[in-house]
């Protein structure tokens, strides 16, 4: 073992080379693409374009509305039931876990007809009769398909304090439940509250299949029908959201690694000690 | 009239009963410990006084008050753990505010006691550090300052120094206990350490599966330990099987000794004798009037202490001796006596095992 470890792993780099050249190859092929739109030359046109169309912005804002509820509506589900199952049900996590996990394994077309059969036209709460409880529908519906990582980094965040002494810590101290869940739980989630999030948004924000079936004007059925119209466009439109979602793992590591009482992008200068007194 | 009052109290969970008919009364001010062996229950009862926990049968009075059904919240009861608990979003000023903003007092009053518990804790130098920044000392000292900021009318602490290195154990021990008498405050305090339950506390109560074996003062415990149990586990023992000679007299080691009382049992009944260490001397001291023939097994130098073990009546007897100028290490093998006075000899109605 220690004499393998010795030598240059030549094929290990070859292996890691490979990989890097199967995904970094069709990106920069993709990216030079998408500079191509004005013919002989290397210029942002397609960008422009995209950006001076409305319907991109349009449809960028309803998502985005959209994905943020989604993320709100998840954390105010997610976050009390892990915190309850942590602290009262510690027997049936491994249950809740595999519950967390349906929605990977239910396609979302199920997932959608089932909507759509449950509260269509002749249900008593037809939801999908106004552009309201569709909406309502779709938040829901990617709220669902956010839990399987929602949970998970909530309750890994759970798992890294000890929420149930600190609860009672808080309670002899004369908080109540909501209080503690309010200042003691939730500020000491936040970072994973977070990275679920970002998760989140860069799920619902390009999603297709339940947004397409419900029929809202949302980035992700715009994206395919960007595909099928146009050709440079759908190049820039790609490198974006590949921008976007880099943009969203960064913003997650800096919360993820924060310290209390650090600000998101300070330099760890040596800590000074005030002097006595408040 | 005590200030906490535990009667009757009895604890299971499921099947499985974890304190049993724990009665207990501590005085206004007092520091009483709870002292035993993990998992006798002590944490337990400690939950169940702070309200963490709800008796299975009993009640518990604060200041005549019936709080069994309480809520923790709202039960006015300051509380330490072995784990420290800070809030680690917090300052050390935050966390000790923390208790203070929930009564909804104002930002004035808040900075003016959170600068008083810092004084009494020597850590206002440090308001502004966030717990991942403090030693384990450090954070346990802001815990208790924490917990006693809001003025609480009870104080509890479940082992809050078992995480501690040696050094730093002893120092916020004293620390704990001048606080604790500095604020008048009555406080129950839970250590598996005997010589930490002896050293600061008013009484001792020295626990065995889930019951209260013994209650006293650390010196009644353990001058006078009334069971086994207790005698074994508070401090080092020797103990001897014996049976009741006569009215007066016992019998062990191989002789019978006069001047033991035993009163009510007859002649026969089973015993045991248990002599401490410090209490056997191998040279004759005043007072020493009673003796055992015995032979030196091995003997240690430790400083201020010489420890021997010697044969006893075919069992090996640890004995302690003061160090002086003048003593010479005990010979292996040599005969000798092993002295002691009729007031060391501990008779403890139990069969030893
Ligand atoms: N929540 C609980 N559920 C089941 N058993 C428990 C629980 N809490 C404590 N016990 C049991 O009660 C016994 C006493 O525990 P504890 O009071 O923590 O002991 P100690 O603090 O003296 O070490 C142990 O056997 C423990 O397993
Ligand atoms: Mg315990």
């Amino acid at each position: 073992m220690a004499e393998v470890s010795r030598r240059p792993p030549l094929l290990s780099i070859l292996i890691a080379l490979a990989g890097a050249a199967f995904f970094l190859v069709p990106l920069i092929a993709t990216f030079n693409f998408s500079l191509r739109m004005t013919r002989g030359e290397l210029s942002f046109a397609a960008y422009r374009s995209v950006f001076e169309s409305d319907t991109f912005l349009s449809v960028l804002g309803f998502s985005t509305v959209a994905s943020l509820m989604a993320i709100a509506l998840g954390a105010l589900i997610v976050v009390p039931t892990a915190y309850w199952v942590r602290l009262r049900l510690p027997h049936m996590r491994p249950l809740i876990e595999f519950l967390s996990l349906m929605p990977l394994i239910i396609p979302p077309v199920v997932l959608v007809f089932g909507y759509v059969r449950l509260y269509g036209t002749s249900s008593i709460l037809p939801l999908t009769m106004t552009e309201t409880g569709t909406n309502i529908l779709l938040v829901i519906g990617y709220v669902v398909l956010s839990v399987p990582y929602m949970y998970r980094a909530v309750d890994n965040g759970m798992a890294a304090i000890d929420i149930a002494t600190l609860t009672e810590a808080a309670e002899s101290l004369g908080a109540s439940r909501p209080r503690t869940i309010a200042f003691v739980i939730f500020p000491n989630i936040r970072s994973a509250i977070v990275s679920g999030a970002f998760l989140t948004f860069s799920i619902s924000l390009g999603e297709f299949v339940i947004t397409s079936l419900l029929n809202r004007p949302a980035f992700g059925p715009y994206l395919v029908q960007m595909g099928q119209d146009y050709a440079y466009q759908p190049a820039a439109l790609a490198i974006m959201a590949f921008a976007f979602t880099w943009v969203c793992m960064v913003l997650m590591e800096l919360f993820a690694t924060r310290r209390p009482g650090q600000r998101l992008l300070q330099w760890r200068a040596p800590r000074t000690v005030e002097k006595a007194k408040s | 009239m005590s200030f906490l009052t535990l009667s009757g109290i009895n604890k299971s969970f499921g099947a499985n009963t974890v304190v049993r008919d724990f009665d207990l009364a501590v005085e206004p001010g007092e520091f009483v410990s709870f002292l035993g062996p993990s998992g006798c229950g002590k944490t337990t009862v400690l939950r169940m006084i702070a309200g963490f926990e709800t008796p299975s049968g009993g009640t518990i009075r604060v200041g005549g008050a019936d709080v069994t059904a309480l809520p923790a919240s709202r039960r006015k009861i300051g509380m330490v753990f072995q784990a420290y608990a800070l809030f680690p979003n917090m300052s050390v000023r935050d966390n000790v505010a923390f208790g203070l903003r929930i009564a909804g007092m104002t930002r004035a009053q808040i900075d003016a006691r959170v600068a008083e518990m810092l004084d009494l804790i020597a850590l206002g130098h440090l308001a502004d550090r966030y717990p991942y920044q403090l030693s384990g000392g450090q954070q346990q000292r802001v815990a208790l300052a924490r917990a006693l900021a809001p003025r609480p009318n009870l104080l509890l602490l479940d082992e809050p120094l078992s995480a501690l290195d040696a050094q730093i154990r002893t120092s916020l021990r004293d620390d704990i206990r001048r606080i604790q008498r500095e604020l008048g405050i009555t406080t129950v305090f839970v250590t598996h350490d005997q010589e930490e339950a002896l050293s600061i506390s008013d009484r001792v109560v020295v626990m065995y599966k889930g019951r209260a074996d013994q209650i006293g003062t650390p010196a009644q415990i353990y001058n006078h330990p009334t069971t086994r149990f207790v005698a074994g586990f508070v401090g080092k023992l020797n103990t001897f099987d014996a049976r009741v000679a006569g009215a007066d007299s016992l019998a062990f080691g191989g002789q019978e000794f006069s001047g033991l009382r035993r009163a009510g049992l007859n002649a026969g009944v089973p015993l045991t004798v248990a002599l401490r260490p410090e209490a056997l001397s191998l040279h004759r001291r005043p007072g020493d009037e009673l003796s055992l023939p015995g032979r030196v097994q091995h003997s240690s130098f430790l400083g201020s202490v010489i420890r021997a073990q010697v044969e006893v009546a075919g069992q090996s007897v640890s004995i302690d001796m003061f160090n002086r100028a003048d003593a010479k290490l005990p010979v292996a093998g040599a005969p000798t006596e092993v002295w002691f006075t009729r007031d060391d000899v501990l008779v403890l109605p139990e069969v030893s095992p």
